[in-house]
């Protein structure tokens, strides 16, 4: 029988959902609305009678206190009518997943159900929405606009009309070939697209001539194999490959990009070290493993989630993190989860609906969904959420991005793992079903306003519980050695785990041994699919039996699927029948090598007028209040940032908690003081102007971020994320290789090593304006700089709030006339003026000289200075610790060529110039800081006072004055609740 | 006098058992996670511990609702083994979801004829946050807060609200001294709204014990208040003067209470 429970607030209670549907209707143009809701639970048995569906309503769903809830038929008028609170005709409408999509909660209820004494019932869960005021068209609207994402869930107006839930129809085999002999490069590159290969011409080409020499053509699963192993999202092939680079200093041939820049870069740095060499394992594994102390290592990662989170964005940046919670799982032996750390790039939130282009969801949309998939991941695994940063444009409209990047603990001889030949390649963890089918290719291809349709499949959900589960008997298995080596099932699922732990031995796939969600599923989808909350491990045969065991105890699936024959091939097996067999060598060394154009013009700079004014306390108001600058609490308060008890520095700190920390500090292990520090540097802006200096400021900024709360700047680790737009295009390729040169000179001028990175190009969206027109947005560069250092003591951590009165402030290093990007320009809406660049050798020294102060105690507060300048970071600070300042910035270190007075004051407020602090330090101290500092640029400007003021000064005129309620209020009003 | 063994219970979902766990060692205990499945399959190994907590997390997801699933498998099967744990004069303690899972169990004595008299639901602004809050503790019997009368400690909960049935049932708690935490303002002030009460609880209550004061539910985690260095504001009181930052937390009081009950 199917039954269905309704839980509806009780009245008097609030109807919370409805309150969040009525708000977000407003913001989408739905006004007048009246709307009431109820969680809905399809439960199928055979042995379910009425009575026993109450008492599971009663047993599992309700909460009496503050709930009531309704038992009967689907669609019965008992359950269809409003609730009593709906005073008005209201119309119900329905939203279920849709069939195959995860749904957790049902599972969980499965579970619960079976525990009550009912075991096998089957749950799906709805939600349900009366809506009052809206005409049918109007109501349909609302529901493709804010109750369902279609490329997940369907909803119905009115009556479900179903009478058993479905279970999908078994699935009959039937192998698959696809033809390519005879194909000309046309249709070669037709079949690329429609079967969402997404590989080039010359990729289409040697395949179909490997084939032509075997005189066969290819089976679905064959092809498909192909496209994951080499798609951009696994192979890196643009920036790994051949690039013929020209920039204005003429030209330079790459071997592989990356590795004759950022790698090599790491190298040089080993191999400079010696045997003080403290990097373990650099962009080999899955995430980027350094030395922590004595007994442990630690590793980081970060990773992309865009082209999902701009379809599904819950989805997507849900399963963003649980992705890189898995690459730090399966790095080395498999590290502990310790932090996370999440970046955002949304186009603002208040950008019109009625002017989003055909297939794109509203930025607000986007940003709420985004934070929430990130919030219920990362709070549900129990990994604190630690830092982070939010960057706004336009052209993030249709392709927004979500970095994803987590940091794990992992003793030192777990650092390596191989897998054995004759092995058994064992998953662990979730079942596979139809989810994240071409993950890895669809992510490597353009979004277009089709992009929901054709590749919705693409879609991801997560089950942060389920990956915990994992988790926990992974770490198990690792402490008693059940596995040689482990990865996770990232994009192209087995395909690519088993392909890659097999690549140097040789696989024989069991494809109908892997568990599977629902039937129907082929052979060729249970290879590809990107299901999450994988794990495959190597395991050895006598050691088998006590995984599966401990797996078991756990209530974790664990299942053979493989074993790791040394033959050199890949064999893909179903129920006995090869359906596809292909030489490792081909997978991973295969691919036909292409040569790219890049070139790189620099934009011609045009001067920076500074406005002639005055006084610039309306300016700094503003700045304060550009969506980049302003407080991002709401949605670091959603994020649990404490969770393993390690927090020494918060994201937001000060008297009242709510000052914008630079780097957050945890403390992995609970019985040592030492600490590690993550960081991170992003600035777009910047990439308009000269992607090499938006790159070397982002080092900078990621590295004095950490070196701020008191980082040891010889112990800082780097990884590149790149985000970049279409690289066929050879400007757009030219300005990536800019960036990654930054990278490499940066790298060795600080000595800070890239230990890992990732690549999502690829980033631009396309559509037809009302014309009939295509226009195509790509998204501004983008290069997110994460720094993960580490701190000897925790105690010796700083915070950028201002302590006490009574202290005298200083500046530390130069400010250069650099208003290239900056915020005073974006306010004023002014262009023009040089980018922010670094001076590496004096970077270096400053960090160093800082962090000897920091270390013997002198510095009472540090903050860098970044968007906005001096003026936004003594702002912060003043308002933070709630302590009044007056400086005088006409006696901070300046340099560079003004045109007037106006030019040089407004530079000295507001240019965003790198390697620059302020600190606080106590007046017996200014002494002994300044010996520290004695090799550097700084300069005492102002002091600490016992009242309510903010006073900025220009050679003893006052140029801001303020109260510090004022500058925190503006601040914080922009994004207070999204 | 040996230290007293802690059962530290783990399900699908728990995700602060190791430093529960941590906390109890520190105060003098002899700690032990176990998976709840290892309960279930054997209940007399409850016969081997003096106190048990069920750590925060969310287990199973919290899917339904919080701490639902683990609640009600303790209730279906653990009910009369837990019942007889706590009159044998032993601990029991819930933090965060193990306040959310005791809540659902029945241990907390927080039913009568009609039913539950309270819950935890959903936060008043209904997200999902995170801060550190100023409570008042009024122990009466309450072992984990002996000596206790006020401290700082974070909350992380989406679900924290205590939420009552009606006015007689608050009366009943309240005037049987069962509300034995509240939410207040820094100087110890009552608290008027958010944020000082984060969720909107009935009372400012934060914390519930059960009728014989060895069964405490809290919403927030003491165990996030070990170290002086866990303290938001621990940097400004360094710089202040007179302040170890290499000092204990306020939280570590209900977990050497719990040791020293035994001592």
């Amino acid at each position: 029988m199917l039954w269905e429970v309704d839980v509806l607030p009780a009245d008097g209670r609030p109807d919370r959902a409805a309150e969040r549907l009525v708000e977000a209707a407003a913001h989408a143009g739905f006004t007048g609305l009246a709307v009431a809701t109820a969680r809905g639970f399809l439960i199928e048995g055979d042995a379910l009678d009425e009575a026993a569906a109450q008492r599971i309503a009663d047993g599992v769903f309700t909460d009496s206190v503050v709930e009531l809830r309704r038992v009967g038929k689907v669609d019965c008028e008992h359950l269809a009518s409003a609730p009593a609170r709906m005073t008005a005709a209201a119309k119900l409408v329905q939203v279920l997943p849709k069939v195959g999509v995860m749904d957790p909660t049902a599972q969980s209820a499965e579970q619960a159900i079976a525990d009550l004494g009912f075991a096998g019932s089957r749950v799906r869960t709805l939600r349900k929405y009366w809506v009052a005021g809206l005409d049918d068209s109007r109501l349909a609207e609302l529901g493709r606009k804010l109750l369902a994402n279609d490329a997940i869930e369907q909803f119905v107006i009115g009556p479900l009309g179903i009478e058993h839930l479905p279970s999908g129809a078994p699935y009959k085999f039937e192998l698959k070939h696809v033809t390519l002999s005879g194909l000309d490069d046309d249709a070669l590159m037709r079949l690329s697209k429609s079967q969402q290969l997404y590989l080039q011409l010359a990729e289409m080409q040697t395949i179909q001539r490997y084939f032509g020499d075997l005189n066969r053509e290819p089976t679905d699963i064959e092809l498909e194999t192909i496209a994951q192993t080499w798609s951009e999202h696994c192979s890196h092939k643009t920036l790994a490959g051949r690039i013929a680079y020209r920039d204005e200093n003429g030209e330079r041939r790459f071997e592989s990009m990356l590795k004759e820049t950022i790698f090599a870069a790491t190298k040089q740095l080993q191999a400079q070290w010696g045997a003080d060499d403290w990097c373990v394992s650099v962009f080999k594994d899955n995430a980027g493993i350094v030395r922590f102390d004595e007994t442990d290592n630690v590793c980081f990662k970060v990773e992309t989630h865009n082209h999902p989170s701009a379809l599904e964005p819950y989805g997507g940046a849900n399963t963003g993190l649980g992705g890189v919670i898995r690459d730090t799982l399966g790095t080395g032996l498999g590290a502990k989860p310790i932090a996370s750390t999440d970046v955002f790039c949304f186009a603002p939130p208040d950008t019109a609906d009625d002017s989003l282009p055909q297939g794109v969801l509203a930025p607000r949309r986007v940003m709420n969904g985004v934070v929430e998939g990130v919030r219920d991941y990362g709070n549900r695994m129990g990994i604190p959420t630690v830092n982070g940063a939010i960057c706004f444009d336009e052209r993030y409209l249709g392709n927004p991005l979500v970095f994803c990047g987590n940091v794990g603990l992992i003793p030192h001889e777990m650092s390596f793992g191989k897998p054995q030949p004759n092995d058994l390649a064992v998953a662990i963890g979730g079942r596979t079903g139809r989810d994240g089918i071409h993950g890895a290719t669809f992510s490597s291809a353009e979004l277009t306003h089709e992009s929901e349709s054709l590749s919705g499949g693409a879609v991801q959900i997560g089950n942060a519980v389920e990956e915990k589960k994992v988790a926990d008997v992974l770490l198990a298995a690792r402490d008693r050695g059940l596995y040689n080596a482990v990865t996770d099932c990232g994009a192209g699922g087995f395909s690519s785990a088993i392909g890659e732990m097999g690549e140097e031995i040789g696989a024989e796939v069991w494809l109908e041994k892997a568990p599977l969600k629902y039937y129907g599923l082929s052979y060729t989808e249970i290879w590809i699919s990107e299901a999450q909350e994988r794990m495959v491990v190597s395991v050895s045969d006598d050691k088998w039996e006590e995984l599966r065991q401990l797996c078991e105890s756990e209530g974790v699936e664990a299942t053979a699927i493989a074993r790791f024959t040394p033959t050199g091939n890949l064999k893909l097996t179903y129920h006995g029948e090869t359906v596809g067999e292909l030489p490792m060598a081909l997978l991973h060394n295969g691919r036909p090598p292409v040569v790219r154009e890049a070139t790189y013009t620099p934009p011609a700079v045009t001067p920076f007028e500074a406005p002639k004014r005055g006084d610039f306390t309306e300016d700094l108001h503003k700045i304060l209040g550009s969506l980049n600058v302003a407080s991002k609490e709401w949605v670091i308060r959603q994020y649990d940032h404490e969770v393993q008890s390690g927090s020494v520095v918060k994201p937001l700190v000060g008297i009242h908690s709510d000052g914008p920390g630079d780097a957050a500090i945890v403390r992995p292990k609970l019985t040592s003081r030492r600490g590690v520090v993550i960081g991170c540097g992003i600035n777009p802006r910047y990439g308009d102007l000269d992607a090499y200096h938006m790159a070397a400021s982002a080092i900078d900024e990621a590295m004095r971020n950490c070196v701020a709360v008191g980082a040891d700047p010889s112990r800082i680790a780097l990884l590149d994320n790149f985000c970049w737009g279409d690289c066929e295009k050879s400007q757009t390729l030219g300005s990536l290789v800019r960036a990654a040169l930054a990278c490499h000179d940066l790298a060795i001028a600080l000595e800070a090593p890239f230990v890992s990175g990732k690549d999502s190009l690829n980033n631009e969206f396309s559509y037809f304006d009302a014309s009939g027109a295509k226009q195509t947005i790509a998204i501004p560069p983008t290069l997110l700089i994460s720094a993960m250092g580490q701190i000897d003591d925790v105690a010796n951590a700083v915070t950028m709030d201002l302590k006490r009165a009574g202290s005298v402030l200083f500046v530390v290093g130069v400010t250069h006339n650099e208003m290239g990007g900056s915020h005073l320009g974006l306010v004023n809406d002014l262009t023009g003026g040089d980018v922010p660049k670094v001076d590496p050798a004096g970077a270096k020294q400053t960090f160093a000289a800082l962090h000897a102060a920091i270390k013997q105690g002198l510095v009472l507060a540090c903050h860098d200075a970044s968007e906005g300048g001096l003026a936004v970071a003594f702002a912060e600070m003043a308002f933070a610790g709630g302590v009044a300042i007056e400086a005088d910035l006409a006696s901070a270190p300046l340099a560079g060529e003004y045109a007037n007075d106006y030019d040089r004051m407004a530079a000295a407020l507001f240019s965003e110039s790198n390697t620059r602090f302020v600190c606080e330090v106590a007046e017996e101290d200014a002494e002994r800081f300044m010996a520290c500092l004695v090799a550097v640029p700084h300069a005492l400007v102002g002091r600490t006072f016992d009242e309510n003021g903010f006073r900025l000064k220009w050679n003893g005129v006052r140029v801001v004055e303020s109260g510090l309620a004022s500058l925190k209020e503006a601040w914080q009003a922009p994004l207070r609740m999204a | 006098m040996p230290a007293p063994r802690v059962l530290v219970l783990r399900a699908p979902g728990t995700n602060c058992d190791e430093e529960t766990a941590e906390a109890f060692r520190l105060a003098g205990a002899a700690a032990e996670r176990l998976h709840v499945n290892r309960l279930l399959e054997n209940p007399a190994l409850l016969d081997g511990f003096q106190a048990l907590c069920v750590p925060g997390g969310f287990s199973y997801g919290d899917d339904i609702s919080a701490g639902r699933v683990l609640g009600n498998q303790i209730r279906l099967a653990l009910s009369e083994p837990l019942r007889k744990f706590r009159d044998d004069g032993k601990l029991v303690l819930g933090v965060c979801n193990g306040f959310q899972v005791l809540v659902k169990t029945g241990l907390l004595d927080i039913e009568d004829s009609a039913g539950p008299l309270a819950t935890l639901t959903w936060n008043d602004h209904g997200r999902y946050e995170a801060r550190w809050v100023h409570l008042n503790a009024t122990p009466g019997e309450c072992v984990f807060l002996r000596g206790v009368e006020r401290l700082e400690l974070p909350i992380a909960h989406a679900e924290g609200k205590i939420a009552v049935r009606d006015d007689a049932a608050l009366d009943a708690l309240t005037s049987q001294g069962r509300v034995v935490l509240r939410y207040s303002v820094a100087d110890g002030g009552e608290a008027k709204g958010f944020p000082a009460n984060p969720n909107g609880a009935t009372a400012n209550a934060a914390g519930l014990t059960d009728s014989t004061g060895r069964v405490l539910g809290l919403m927030p985690h003491p165990e996030r208040y070990l170290f002086a260095t866990q303290h938001p504001q621990w940097t400004r009181k360094k710089a202040a003067g007179g302040y170890d930052p290499q000092g204990d937390g306020d939280g570590l009081a209900l977990f050497r209470n719990a040791v020293s009950y035994f001592g």
